[in-house]
């Protein structure tokens, strides 16, 4: 921990910004192209010109993403460990009045260090291929202004969460995005269901939210500053002394790290707030793809290696994250494996994915976590589009039971879905197998049964991954055809705005892990040194390097198990595809468990939802509303009708019954002043 | 101080007094008891005029002008007050045929 504590000192010494004036545009831009599109959509609703608005959205965020790389090569430039900024205006200025008290400065600061620059090329890169792909999907939709618009507002909350340079500016980004997130799962708001399953990601988000704002009231408690790199100063200063502080009689910087971690599950989808992820599948699929999938569920990765000078100083919070990512991991790989709709199976794997990277979080392999967030955003947005292309084309439907026999009739879907496939399953090359066996070679060698523990249980997920992502390929494009023949007539290839993103995506998640090809197999581990100057602690947790034959044996074990998946399943389901069935029986209750997503809505809704609807109805409604609140209103509303009644019986008419009360007054007045005076 | 250590006017302020405030409580009850309007308005002429003797009574027992100015001013005033009330009780009398007060009701609850 010393050593690690020194190493910090020179990175947090070494930190210098650089002024720059055009970081404001990165997210300024799609807030535009979401203000022109939006007044569209007010003034004009679908006669707004298609074509503008598709040239606005996807040029706003082709534009903010052109800036992203000129930052980018701008920071490369610099030395390590330097970053961009610009303070656009002072946001919140409450200046200390008396002596001994603290202030609260929170400016509009833009930030752009190596963290950020990675965030940003994502989000505007993979972004602007999904907008592309929207103005294909999208084509057919009445409100297709309502909804670019809506994707712009995203791109930029999402940018002002990863550009934030204080605490309050990513909790804008972070609430905006969930505001997004609502408004793009319930975008066909007519059904029902699909706007109670926006409600539902909102409210389960605002409980994950609460744990994230105790988080930022500690933080500053504690440190009395919100800005990151002044947090970093104090915990850097401060490191030996943090044992002093407790609350409720947990140290302070666990107490601090697990409330921020409460956000993060919700945000990220992990046990136990991930119920509303797969639920927001309710949305359009570009929305799936890259809120869902690639963006916004990332940000809670993200927000902890944004404080990673935190969870380091809190070894159980750390341990907490390890278990919960590699729980939600394996958990929700089950349900994956038996889920019937294509979307839901994906869904499914992005919260376990989201878990492999709380994983890396959890045992301070902190680049290896953010290169997962970056390959998984190339793979399963790759995924989602695919799946959408797939819907596209099948007139909606999204039953993979009525699916099968696609690869000839939309072989460009097929082909770039395969790829993503194979990086997903974890096969070398691609980009999922580098960043995945990183994250359990680091569990691995992090030392201890835990790590050991988190290791095999990781790895069985990974097979899970393979089987269930094996089971929706050859459902979808090998098996033969079970799709209803009035749908089967149009099933039709989709248009080139869906197919090129389907194209780049595809590259990427076949490229995409040379970014950080390992040492042990002669590469660079380019990504993690990228990122190096970001960790206060990286020399002190690359210490433990493995030995190198240990880790060669667990990466051909990983890319066995998962092809030894493959194959089993690919058996399965080309040559005995009645057997399935058999297999579904055998296992019991276990396959009733897995089909019923482990009951965990229907506890929730006896546990929690339940109680409060009963105590709401007849307590804070029949007992609170009815007899307390409507009480007072109409009790003072009688009370002022009856005191009416008796008045205005004083109220004769007769002008002597007047002159009678005056010269009563006039007696009382002369009555006060004898007896008082 | 002057009036009542005065031989030969041995009439004091209290006298005055006293006789302002039986006038007025002439008129009070003239005002309450009576049904006939004329009467009613001459119960108020007597009430005016039982404040003017108060007024002017003051006057002279501090030797200052103001209260007799005012008293003026009151009887200017009552003079206007009696054409108007009169047209007032004039116009009643030729819409309701008659002065009788408790018969004038119609602002009631």
């Amino acid at each position: 921990m010393h050593e690690a504590a020194a190493h910090g000192a020179e990175a947090a010494m070494t930190l210098t910004g650089v002024e720059t004036g055009y970081l404001i545009l990165i997210p300024l831009l799609p807030l535009i192209g979401f203000a022109i599109n939006g007044l569209g959509w007010l003034f004009a609703r679908e006669r707004w010109s298609r074509p503008v608005v598709n040239t606005i959205a996807v040029a706003t965020v082709a534009g903010s993403f052109v800036l992203s790389v000129k930052a980018f090569f701008d920071l490369a430039g610099l030395e390590q460990g330097a970053y961009l900024v610009q303070n656009v205006f002072t946001w919140i200025d409450i200046s200390p009045k008396l002596e001994g008290m603290s202030g609260l400065i929170a400016p509009f600061k833009l930030v752009f260090d190596r963290l950020t620059a990675v965030m940003c090329l994502v989000v505007t890169g993979v972004g602007g291929l999904i907008h592309l792909y929207s103005t294909g999907y999208m084509a057919h939709d009445k409100a297709f202004a309502r909804f670019f618009a809506y994707l712009n507002l995203f791109t930029f909350a999402m940018l002002t969460l990863v550009m934030g340079g204080n605490i309050i500016l990513l909790f804008v980004g972070w609430e905006g995005v969930g505001l997004c997130s609502y408004l793009l799962i319930g975008f066909w708001y007519e059904d029902p269901e699909k706007a109670s399953a926006g409600k539902k990601a909102f409210v389960v988000n605002r409980i994950g939210d609460f744990g994230f704002l105790v988080g930022i009231f500690g933080i500053l408690w504690l440190t009395h500053t919100l800005d990151f790199h002044e947090m970093q100063e104090w915990f850097h200063l401060n490191a030996a002394d943090l044992a002093k502080y407790s609350f409720v009689g947990i140290p302070i910087a666990t107490f601090i790290a697990l409330s921020l971690f409460v956000g993060a599950t919700g945000k990220s989808a992990q046990i136990p707030l991930y119920v509303w992820l797969p639920d927001a599948m309710a949305g359009p699929t570009p929305v799936s793809a890259l809120i869902h999938a690639a963006t916004m569920v990332t940000a809670g990765v993200y927000m902890i290696g944004r404080l990673n000078f935190i969870f380091i100083n809190a070894p159980t919070a750390m341990m907490v994250v390890a278990g919960i990512g590699v729980a939600t991991a394996l958990f929700s790989a089950t349900i994956g494996l038996t889920q019937n709709d294509i979307k839901k199976v994906l869904a499914y794997s992005t919260v376990s994915q989201l878990g492999f990277m709380f994983i890396a979080m959890g045992v301070g392999a902190f680049a290896a976590g953010i290169f997962h967030l970056v390959t998984h955003a190339f793979f399963k947005a790759l995924l989602f589009l695919g799946a959408g292309s797939v819907i596209h084309g099948m007139s909606g439907e999204q039953d993979m039971r009525k699916m099968g026999g696609l690869k000839d009739k939309m072989p460009k879907t097929f082909w770039t879905m395969t790829m993503a496939w194979i990086a997903i399953c974890g096969i070398a090359p691609f980009a999922g197998f580098v960043s995945k066996d990183e994250i359990l070679w680091k569990a691995f060698s992090a030392g201890g049964g835990f790590g050991k523990l988190v290791y095999v249980v990781g790895l069985a997920a990974a097979v899970l991954t393979a089987t269930y992502m094996t089971r929706l390929m050859y459902l979808t494009f090998f098996t033969p055809s079970r799709i209803d023949h009035e749908v089967e007539r149009h099933v039709h290839e989709s248009p080139w705005n869906m197919t090129v993103p389907l194209m780049a995506l595809a590259t990427l998640s076949v490229f995409g892990g040379f970014l950080n090809w390992p040492a042990a197999l002669g590469g660079g581990a380019h990504f993690e040194r990228w990122l190096a100057p970001i960790w206060v602690s990286t020399s002190g947790h690359a210490a433990h390097h493995g030995i190198a034959a240990v880790e060669y044996g667990l990466m051909g074990l990983s890319v066995g198990v998962a092809l030894a998946a493959i194959l089993l399943t690919r058996n399965l389901y080309l040559n005995h595809m009645a057997k399935t069935g058999e297999i579904a029986e055998r296992a019991g209750w276990f396959y009733q468990a897995s089909l019923n997503k482990y009951w965990v809505d229907e506890i929730y809704s006896a546990m929690v939802v339940e109680p409060i609807k009963t105590i709401s109805w007849f307590f804070l409604f029949r007992v609170v509303d009815v007899n307390i609140v409507d009480g007072i209103a109409n009790g003072i509303g009688n009370l002022t009708k009856r005191l009416a009644e008796a008045g205005k019986r004083l109220q004769t008419g007769v002008a002597q019954t007047y002159a009678l009360y005056m010269a009563l007054g006039l007696l009382a007045v002369l009555a006060y002043f004898f007896s008082f005076r | 101080m002057n009036a009542l250590t005065d031989p030969i006017i041995n009439v004091g302020l209290g006298h005055f007094l006293a006789l302002s405030a039986a006038m007025f409580c002439i008129g009070m009850a003239g005002f309450l008891t009576r049904r006939n309007v004329l009467v009613i308005f001459m119960s108020i002429e007597l009430m005016l005029n039982s404040a003017n003797l108060a007024l002017a009574a003051f006057a002279w027992q501090r030797w200052d002008l103001t209260g007799q100015t005012f008293a003026f001013l009151v009887m200017v005033v009552a003079a206007c007050e009696a054409a108007a009330g009169l047209a007032i009780i004039l116009t009643l009398y030729r819409n309701r045929k008659t002065v009788k007060v408790d018969e004038f009701n119609l602002m009631k609850w």
